[in-house]
């Protein structure tokens, strides 16, 4: 075992350094890059401005083979910039396209999908949007209502999805529905790409709580499908076997990282002000709860940093053709409730050390560090549910980690 | 970069497995915890003639020359079967000598070391209950050749079966708290010593030792004269690293005994592992001990690499506590009554998770100084 980084890593983190450094100047006030922050005109331009100025550099596609637009880096280099990405909290970064469907295309899609969708992806050109979630199908994924029956060389789509990230802002979607009635729940899925501007999308906003009249955040959609039609091609895998690409596709969602390095430059964001700001005659950084609250945060994510190295190196190994190891399934599903939990607490946390101020929104002029607590405080639960429930992520590893028996 | 181990590494890890489970059954360690010595001479040797307590000395030294990751990996073992004795004590302490004592002081004690014939502790904390140098108050005075140590220390590790204590006491009042530090090597049958073992809840014999009027040649000193706080430092670094592995291994074991009992415990006609509430409870201790695991070896690694930083080391062992005792107090309550009697092997784990967190410093201690490292 050996935790020495690889030789270049310092150079190239300067690299990143200094392009974040210089590009988040022209952030907007209190920017923390939330999926909140995007809903502004100002926030949305600034992320589409970052995200062109890093697809110039291929910095999209760091790991990814350079026919398809990529730099044929390694995964360790892509950590490394994934991680000063974090760290200035910088925008331009498509979850859905780049940090989930492209993976996917590259190892399951057909040479043809990859071609077409990849290098706009590569490019920072095309936003993608995740249509998995419906009305009555949450946690239960496989519970999929939305029917996609076939015409010809394509297929119509009919139905209601719901918890649409960005769907609003978004160019293309990657689409779970059902093309079999007698096949039941996940065997007759299929996993179908389209067009945001095909005739029959109705992109509806789904606004969250910290919402007011005037300041709407709805990051959220529903989406509803009226005779959309997606040409077969569009189709990944075979049909009825939308489930195990889906799978795939949740995986590499799960195993993002970057919330830890986001969190601490937030955490030494609030150790600047709880050093600089003094109340009731002393500063904030001197009372001793304060220092043990925010330590523990310190503490928590260094814990997140050390797993995160092992699940890079569980994709690494899968990267070079190998088996990935022992516990990356149930490691990736710890870890997703672990980051979103920690998260909530440092929202929680930040939110009560503001005392009667945390509950300022960021239009009064008396917000400490622009209200960033009161939205945080709002916005934490949301993540404990995006990407599976923190119970689904305690059932999987419970099944995979632990090998209890299924209910 | 990589995070597999060597087929050396792998070949250490199973060979002290099996032989902990075999040399150092549950029976034995029950056995230990109500003797006077606390440790089983017989498997002392037997682990000395397998090379543990030389593994990482240098071969001019009487060791085998593997890494301080490597015994960190034993010790890792011994946490997970659990092996009552001076171990960590004597490791500290060693390495500690080799790390700052002069070749005289290295070839008199190290090959002791290595062969099983010599066991060390670190004698640092006093009835204050504190890491800090401020509180040192155990005195020594310079005599002609000698110096006379005379005090009291508290929550000394093993003492009653040391050969030599690592003794850290003030030789004078500094401009600093670490300044005026000094630690002696002192011969723990010195006239004048006074050892008397404290009943604890993890029935592993921390000792009051009183100095009276004790005599120690000035050659005894190891590292510097008044600049002991330096050695004390490498001793706490090591310490805290091994303490780490100890208990990551206690708290793989903790998860695997619970889980393997809620698989066979029948409850309502079914198992009770079959429950969303029990299935939860052990995923959380999943990543907690996944978590630890990792943090464990990375730490390990960095301080055999002489990389970690004090913040790492003190957000390392401040995890380190809090997870294995959630994790130890959850797999108790998986076991419902059963494990929380003496009988079960539960407890000897949940209560070893309490005091190994006061080892080398509690979450409180940490966190202060993380607090401090992070500015504030």
């Amino acid at each position: 075992m050996d935790f020495e980084p690889i030789a270049g890593t310092e150079e190239l983190k300067k690299e990143f350094e200094d392009f974040f450094r210089e590009v988040m100047k022209d952030a907007p006030p209190g920017w923390e890059n939330s999926p909140e922050d995007l809903e502004t005109e100002e926030g949305w331009a600034f992320h589409k401005k970052v995200q062109r100025e890093m697809g110039k550099r291929g910095w999209l596609a760091l790991a990814w083979p350079k026919k398809y637009g990529g730099l044929g880096k390694s995964i360790f280099e892509q950590l490394t910039y994934n991680e000063v990405r974090a760290y200035y909290r910088a925008p331009g970064w498509d979850l859905q396209g780049v940090g989930m469907l492209a993976p996917t295309l590259l190892a399951m899609g057909t040479e043809e999908q990859r071609e077409e969708f990849l290098p706009p992806i590569a490019r920072g050109e095309v936003i993608w949007a995740q249509l998995w979630s419906e009305p009555e199908a949450g946690s239960d994924l496989a519970n999929l209502q939305t029917m996609a029956v076939r015409d010809g060389d394509d297929y119509i789509l009919n139905g209601q999805k719901v918890w649409t990230t960005g769907a609003h802002r978004a160019d293309w979607a990657f689409a779970l529905v059902r093309t079999s009635k007698e096949l039941t729940r996940s065997r007759g899925l299929t996993y179908l790409l389209f067009d945001l501007k095909s005739p029959g999308v109705d992109v509806r906003p789904l606004p969250t709580m910290s919402s007011h009249s005037r300041q709407v955040e709805s990051h959220f959609n529903e989406v509803f499908l009226d005779d959309v039609r997606v040409p077969l091609k569009n189709r990944v895998g075979e049909e009825n076997q939308g489930w195990a690409i889906t799978r795939a596709t949740m995986n590499f969602e799960r195993s993002g990282l970057a919330g830890f390095g986001a969190l601490r430059h937030s955490l030494d964001e609030l150790i600047e002000f709880c050093k600089e700001t003094k109340w009731r005659g002393k500063p904030l950084s001197e009372d001793p709860l304060v220092r043990y609250r925010l330590a523990e945060i310190a503490v928590c994510i260094e814990a997140g940093h050390a797993t995160g190295r092992h699940l890079l190196w569980g994709q690494h190994k899968v990267e070079m053709g190998g088996a990935p190891g022992m516990g990356m399934v149930p490691r990736a599903s710890s870890m997703k409730y672990f980051a979103s939990e920690l998260s909530q607490r440092f929202a929680y946390v930040g939110s009560q050390i503001m005392g009667l101020y945390g509950q300022l929104k960021s239009q009064s002029k008396w917000a400490p560090m622009s209200g960033r607590f009161e939205r945080a405080y709002q916005a934490a639960p949301g993540g404990n549910m995006a990407g599976g429930t923190t119970e689904i992520q305690k059932n999987l590893v419970a099944w995979t980690g632990l090998e209890l028996p299924r209910a | 970069m990589n995070l597999d181990f060597t087929e050396e590494q792998e070949m250490l890890r199973t060979m002290a497995r099996d032989f902990l489970q075999t040399e150092c059954p549950k029976t034995l360690i029950r056995e230990l915890e109500e003797s006077d010595l606390g440790y089983s001479p017989e498997l002392w040797k037997k682990i000395a003639e397998l090379g543990w307590q030389g593994l990482a000395f240098p071969e001019e030294y009487g060791g085998t020359e593997m890494t301080f990751f490597e015994l960190a990996l034993l010790v890792e073992e011994m946490g997970r079967n659990i092996l009552p004795g001076p171990f960590i004590s004597t490791q500290v302490c060693g390495l500690t000598i080799l790390k700052t004592g002069t070749e005289e002081q290295k070839k008199e004690f190290l090959p002791k070391v290595a062969a099983g014939e010599m066991i060390l502790t670190l004698a640092l904390t006093e009835p204050s209950a504190s890491w800090k140098p401020e509180h040192i108050s155990v005195g020594a005075v310079a005599s002609n050749e000698e110096y006379v140590i005379n005090g009291t220390k508290l929550f000394v590790p093993d003492a009653h079966v040391a050969d030599y204590l690592l003794v850290v006491a003030r030789t004078k009042d500094g401009s600093s708290p670490e300044e005026g530090i000094t630690v002696f090597l002192v011969d723990a049958k010195s006239p004048g010593i006074q050892c008397e073992p404290q009943l604890t809840m993890g029935l592993d014999n921390k000792a009051e030792v009183v100095f009276k009027d004790v005599k120690v040649p000035k050659k005894n000193i190891l590292g510097e004269l008044d600049q002991g706080w330096k050695v004390v430092q490498v001793a706490m670094t090591k310490g805290t690293a091994l303490k780490i592995a100890e208990m990551s291994g206690g708290c793989q074991a903790s998860l695997e005994m619970a889980n393997t009992y809620v698989k066979e415990r029948v409850q309502y006609g079914r198992p009770i592992g079959l429950f969303q509430v029990i299935q939860h409870y052990l995923a959380d201790a999943w990543g907690k001990t996944d978590r630890t695991t990792n943090i464990a070896w990375e730490i390990c690694w960095k301080v055999d690499a002489g990389v970690a930083t004090p913040f790492e080391v003190a957000t390392a062992k401040a995890w380190t506590n809090e997870a294995y005792k959630w994790v130890t107090e959850k797999c108790v309550q998986c076991h419902g009554a059963i494990g929380t009697t003496r009988d079960h092997d539960m407890g000897l784990y949940y209560r070893r998770a309490k005091v190994g967190e006061l080892d080398y410093g509690d979450t409180d201690f940490q966190m202060e100084i993380v607090a401090q490292e992070l500015g504030l």
